[in-house]
């Protein structure tokens, strides 16, 4: 990572009187491949609008290289979009689309068509320059889309949701294809995504949010294995939260029992939240385990099983690769590394119970496809 | 946009369906083919001996009337344009208002055309001459009069005035399905407010320009009435002179002639010009 490329101070943006964004302060290193996380309504598109020059913020500043760039039209930017709905020109052919920047900054023909060459040749589309747009699949579109933004070599590349309207395996292939370009050509990327593994999957630094504020900020390691509270827990991966209580450090007490854990630096007796990924849980005889619980229900998901087990009234999701009946009792046993205490938050309570097991975890790993405006 | 590339099949359609065609069919034959039979039959036929003849055409290309033709072709041309310069700022300014602001102006837009086109055409009558209302009002401050009425610019005008609407309601509706974001694309690719017009809004509101062009000029180029009351025996349009054919002269056979070499002039001229538009033909009207 190297220097600051952009930076968001105290940025407030009002519609009709309601708040989407709270104070945002954020910065962008060059060469850096950021995405913004978060559910529809959180504040992220509206975030990369503002960079863009979409949109003028109602409080707070917008520096590109130390200088304020608020009112700085958006066609006055070394930034380029790769639009949601690809929003390319139906008048124009693909080489026509990728050249459009090109030609509009009135560069020699021989150089326009030496670059839109290369670009083709970078999103693979060799062949096509004469075909017309609406004889293109999604992903050639979203090709297009992202070589017509490339071709003018900006510093930055505002992506947002990008690949939403392609399918799973196509999302994929697309998603090892960015990130190759990314590294390829060393542009900055500000990815916007509630896709929470496509962030995983592709970033340098992750910036979650909600409720149009930073939740956190971090390397998508970080993020998955320190949230920082119970939203970011909830909304990056899958997470058991529970309540406990910090005894000292090292020490945390839950479900009437005193696990040792890796955390430290909270108040004695602090009350916490306590994360704890399925995939971290190991399942072992009821005898031998920290607790013991029922299965209540078995979903096969061909890497693992998802079971759902009872502690007490508090049911628990478990992935793991070995078949465990309904009804079956089980044993756990917990590591002190498996064990993540987070402060409390204004969102404790809210996620990590899977006692609405089916309707909750369809929703989360579906997440909503509706577009964010 | 229409695609393209996957043409259904034909299919034969249902009995049921096929009869439910049968009026418009039925419509077509009596009151469109059968009708224009008899103007072929008129333009091809001798007056006093009901033979065969190429005469009616022949005169059609002789004395005053190719000049006429001509300036009915002219004229059209040029109120197509004039309406096209007009129209077109006003289509875009009405797209880009609210849903409701937008009805509004549709509204106001679609209203003379809710009034008697005679009745329009001679209020400009009572507007442009010479004792009218326009030279009354400059009179007060000692100006004039101005002669307003019996030339060119006064049959121009009527033209304008009668068909401007034809022109902004497909410009309308085509600047309206233009996608904002479009615009946001080419802001982002570095266009001024100028240079998102002219490559981007422009050339996507073609088939519009092309519809708007052809409803303002087909129905110019064949009008009657507004020359008769604008204009000056120098300023005759084509659709007087058939007229006239028909109620005056009773030369039915010529008369038919003259509308039959009419409707050849515009094919030619719609074909030219949806040629220009190249073959992207979404929105736009074909005739």
């Amino acid at each position: 990572m190297s220097k600051e490329l952009i930076r968001l101070r105290n940025l407030v943006m009002e519609f009709d009187g309601e708040r989407i964004l709270d104070d945002i302060n954020l910065y962008f290193n060059d060469h850096e491949f950021l995405t913004l996380l978060g559910p529809s309504g959180c504040g992220k598109t509206t975030t990369l609008r503002i960079i863009g020059g979409f949109l003028t913020p109602t409080a707070g500043d917008v520096l590109f290289d130390g200088a304020r760039i608020n009112d700085v039209p958006p066609y006055k930017r070394q930034i380029n979009t790769v639009f949601q709905r690809y929003a390319l020109f139906p008048h124009l052919d693909v080489y026509e689309n990728i050249a459009f920047g090109l030609r509009i900054s009135k560069l020699p023909k021989d150089e326009i068509d030496r670059r839109v060459m290369e670009m083709l040749e970078v999103v693979s589309l060799k062949g096509y320059e004469n075909r017309k747009i609406t004889s293109l699949s999604g992903g050639q579109q979203q090709r297009v889309a992202i070589a017509r933004a490339l071709v003018n070599r900006p510093k930055v590349l505002l992506l947002d949701e990008p690949l939403g309207a392609l399918d799973l395996r196509l999302r994929k292939d697309m998603q090892n294809e960015l990130k190759r370009i990314q590294q390829a050509m060393g542009i900055t990327f500000i990815y916007v995504t509630h896709d929470q593994e496509e962030a995983l999957a592709m970033s340098d630094t992750i910036v979650v949010m909600d409720k149009g504020r930073i939740q956190q900020i971090g390397t998508p390691e970080d993020i998955y294995n320190e949230p920082k509270n119970a939203f970011v827990a909830d909304f990056i991966g899958e997470s058991n939260i529970l309540d406990g209580i910090m005894l000292e450090d090292f020490r945390v007490k839950f479900f009437g029992r005193v696990f040792t854990c890796v955390d430290k630096g909270f108040k004695t007796n602090e009350p916490v939240d306590v994360v704890i990924r399925p995939e971290d849980i190991d399942i072992v005889a009821p005898e031998q385990g920290h607790l013991t619980g029922t299965v209540t229900s078995v979903t096969f998901k061909g890497l693992n099983y998802d079971i759902i087990v009872d502690f007490k009234g508090f049911k628990w999701l478990i992935q793991t690769t070995d078949f465990h009946p309904v009804d079956a009792t089980i044993g756990i046993r917990l590591n002190p590394e498996d064990i993540h205490v987070m402060k409390k938050s204004e969102y404790s309570g809210m996620f990590g119970d899977y006692s609405s097991y089916s309707a909750e975890y369809d929703e989360l790993t579906e997440d909503a496809d509706d577009e964010e405006e | 946009m229409m695609k393209k590339n996957n043409p259904t099949p034909r299919r034969h359609l249902p009995v049921g369906q096929a009869l439910l065609t049968a009026p418009y069919i039925l419509w077509m034959l009596i009151f469109i083919l059968v009708p224009l039979g008899v103007v072929v039959f008129y333009a091809l036929t001798d007056a006093n001996t009901g033979l065969f003849t190429l005469d009616n055409l022949g005169k059609v290309f002789t004395g005053s009337f190719p000049a006429i033709f001509g300036r009915s072709l002219w004229y059209s041309l040029l109120a197509s344009l004039i309406c096209l310069v007009i129209g077109y700022p006003v289509a875009y300014f009405i797209a880009r208002q609210k849903p409701s602001v937008q009805r509004t102006l549709y509204m106001l837009v679609m209203l003379p055309m809710c009034m008697s086109f005679l009745l329009r055409t001679l209020a400009w009558v009572g507007l442009l001459r010479d004792t009218g209302i326009i030279n009354g009002f400059l009179g007060l401050f000692g100006l004039g009069p101005f002669n307003l009425i019996r030339n060119t610019g006064a049959v121009i005008l009527g033209m304008v005035y009668n068909y401007l609407p034809y022109m902004i309601l497909p410009l309308y509706s085509v600047i309206m399905k233009i996608d904002p974001l479009l615009i946001e694309a080419a802001e982002d690719l570095g266009c001024s407010n100028r240079k998102v017009f002219t490559k981007v809004i422009l050339p996507l509101s073609m088939p519009g320009v092309i519809s708007g062009i052809t409803m303002v000029f087909v129905p110019a180029v064949s009008t009657f009435y507004i020359s008769q009351k604008l204009g000056s025996t120098g300023t005759t349009m084509i659709g007087d002179v058939i007229e006239s054919q028909f109620k005056m002269a009773h030369n039915f056979n010529l008369g038919a002639a003259l509308s039959l070499v009419l409707m050849v002039l515009i094919f030619v001229c719609v074909g030219v010009m949806n040629h220009f538009a190249g073959d992207d033909k979404d929105g736009g009207v074909v005739i």
